[in-house]
């Protein structure tokens, strides 16, 4: 078996030590090997893939309606992001059009993961540099976004929700109260934070000046996201190719100035207030669900009470964010291509036709179908550029399936960021970058 | 500069390594000569072009069909704000290709990857060893031969061997 090229590459006197795989502030599994002249770093090398499940592997097991789940469980805290990168990948591969009200819909989720990403990264580095009331209040306003994620979702992190053709269903109808909490909670936590951080002499200390990456590496080594930006490179997916309705927001994109962990902290912080800039904006264009046509239907208690006696024929009234629950929403929700989208379960259940329409779509072999062809396409994630590859043969599943993780490009460059410099430095730096086991090791 | 002439000019410029230019959905796709990859792409990351970003390297398995697996790298220009894909094809018997280190930091990872997933020997590579999976891990997985949940042999302990 070959020994590690630090190994072997050491010098006799300093003395080898591991960081890692399973270290309170390797959030995530990581190994870093370091080679050290006391508290000094002459040399690292850091081993990936702990969290390696074969996600490519499985995917082109998979059928391409089947695997959105596992792209939820790529960057875990922006699950959402990872749904939108997979299906606007394959709508362009498929040539879909998306209604305007499910594009608004995925904007809203989009900032609402990626403050929640933001949130993560910040609180983790924090804590590791003695500020745990930064955790705990960040935390608490990732609660409210989670919440209001939760409401529509149904989940907090493994979501589906951003499906191929559209969203699976409406927004809950109390969204509006819990989206105001949470941007209201969120800009309080943002002041707080800001004022235990930003001039805070510790913090400052072990981040300032420290990590320091120029415009040059950062390119090189293929960075993206706000850590590409901290270098003062003003690169954002949403800006440079805009895609949804983000050409028609008013954002800016924050950039820092030495590329060092406090600018990457800094240009996350500032993020996130355009962020809830944008999710205000595109709150405000979300028109309220229209009502139905007809009756409001039976409540679903009453409706099982008189089952009992004989099958009840008027519509039962469901929450909007139930999948399948009206017909007549679909329309603002879903393509209206029937090669992409689930049948409406009204069908399902009620006409013959529907379900053969239904067993068509689900059969092996049948279902989504892309040409036959290669693509790429990318999205704005919470760590940068997150881009699938896929290649189709023209069956129902992926001959390739690739992604483009953001922090695998950045955790790249962490060896050369931390080769001579105290040992102590490797935390912050290590959390600045936003290292994702899900997304990095696939 | 528009996206045809600027094509134009890279196959003028690049003449002795493109084999074919296409288009798929709207992406410009490069067919490079697997001799020449190392200076075209030197050649498109510099002056006029300004690929200077490596966005991204993977690979896919043809060796079933057609005998060979294909390199797929895209480039960003940060500059022209465009995207190029490049493939190039190499044998499956022998899949070898010269390697990028020196030109970008992060194709030792990339091709580390592609290394470890696909068998792929990147000619010049300083330490081309396995990324995602281990040491002592046997056949590279995304290829279509290695089956899906093949399981692997236990590995002896790390201390004691």
């Amino acid at each position: 078996m070959e020994t590690p090229r630090i190994q072997r590459d050491a010098r006799p006197e300093s003395m080898l030590i591991n960081m890692g795989p399973s270290h309170p502030a390797m959030h995530g599994t990581i190994r870093i090997m370091l080679e050290l002249d006391a508290e000094r770093i002459l040399n690292a090398e850091v081993e990936v893939g702990y969290l390696h499940r074969g996600f490519e592997k499985t995917c082109e097991n998979k059928t391409f309606f089947n695997l959105l789940p596992y792209t939820d469980r790529l960057n875990y805290v922006s699950p959402l992001i990872n749904n939108l990168g997979y299906a606007m990948t394959m709508e362009k591969m498929l040539g879909v059009g998306v209604p305007e009200r499910a594009q608004l819909i995925r904007v809203l989720m989009s900032e609402l993961s990626r403050v929640s990403d933001h949130l993560t990264c910040l609180a983790a580095m924090a804590m590791e540099c003695g500020a745990f009331t930064v955790f705990l209040y960040m935390m608490k306003a990732r609660e409210f976004l989670w919440d209001t994620i939760e409401f529509t979702a149904g989940a907090r992190m493994t979501t589906s929700y951003i499906r191929i053709g559209g969203v699976r269903a409406d927004l809950h109808p109390d969204w509006r109260g819990s989206l105001a909490t949470a941007v209201r909670e969120t800009r309080k936590v943002l002041k707080d934070v800001s004022g235990l951080l930003d001039e805070n002499s510790i913090f400052l200390g072990r981040t300032r000046g420290v990590g320091v990456i120029s415009k040059e590496d950062a390119l090189s080594y293929g960075w993206t996201g706000p850590c590409l930006r901290s270098t003062g490179i003003p690169y954002d997916v949403r800006k440079a190719s805009p895609y949804l309705v983000y050409d028609r927001l008013a954002f800016e994109v924050p950039v820092g100035e030495f590329g060092d962990n406090y600018d990457r902290y800094s240009v996350r912080m500032r993020e996130m207030g355009q962020s809830l800039r944008l999710l205000e904006q595109v709150a405000a264009l979300i028109p309220d669900a229209a009502p139905l046509t007809g009756s409001l239907g039976l409540e679903p208690a009453e409706a099982i009470r008189r089952s009992r006696r004989q099958r009840p024929d008027e519509r039962v009234h469901l929450s909007p964010n139930l999948e399948g629950s009206e017909k007549e929403r679909l329309g603002g929700l879903m393509t209206s291509d029937g090669r992409v989208g689930v049948p409406p379960k009204e069908d399902t259940y009620t006409t013959m036709e529907g379900l053969i329409g239904h067993f068509l779509f689900f059969m092996s072999g049948k279902g989504i179908r892309p040409p036959k062809g290669d693509v790429y396409f990318s999205v704005e994630g919470g760590n940068g550029e997150v881009g699938f590859y896929i290649v189709s043969d023209g069956t129902d599943r992926p001959y390739r399936l690739h992604l483009r993780a953001p922090c695998f490009h950045i955790v790249a460059a962490l060896e050369q960021l931390i080769k001579g410099r105290l040992i102590a430095d490797v935390i912050p730096t290590f959390g600045s970058m936003n290292m994702i086991g899900g997304e990095l090791d696939r | 500069m528009g996206n045809e002439t600027l094509i134009e000019a890279i196959r003028t410029k690049l003449a002795a390594a493109v084999e074919s230019v296409s288009e798929s959905l709207g992406d410009q796709v490069l067919t490079v000569r697997p001799g020449s990859l190392r200076s075209a792409m030197a050649a498109l990351r510099e002056g006029p072009f300004d690929y200077a970003v490596l966005l991204d390297l993977t690979c896919v398995d043809y060796a079933a069909g057609e005998g060979r697996f294909e390199l797929v790298y895209h480039l960003y220009s940060m500059s022209r704000n465009t995207r190029l894909r490049l493939k190039v094809s190499v044998p499956a018997a022998d899949p070898a290709v010269d390697s990028l280190n020196g030109l970008w930091k992060n194709a030792d990872w990339l091709e580390r990857e592609v290394f470890d997933m696909f068998g792929v020997r990147f000619d010049g590579h300083p330490y081309l060893r396995r990324l995602l999976t281990y040491e002592g891990f046997e056949g590279h997985p995304l290829r279509k031969s290695y089956p899906w949940r093949l399981a692997q042999p236990r590995i002896p302990m790390k201390d004691k061997a």
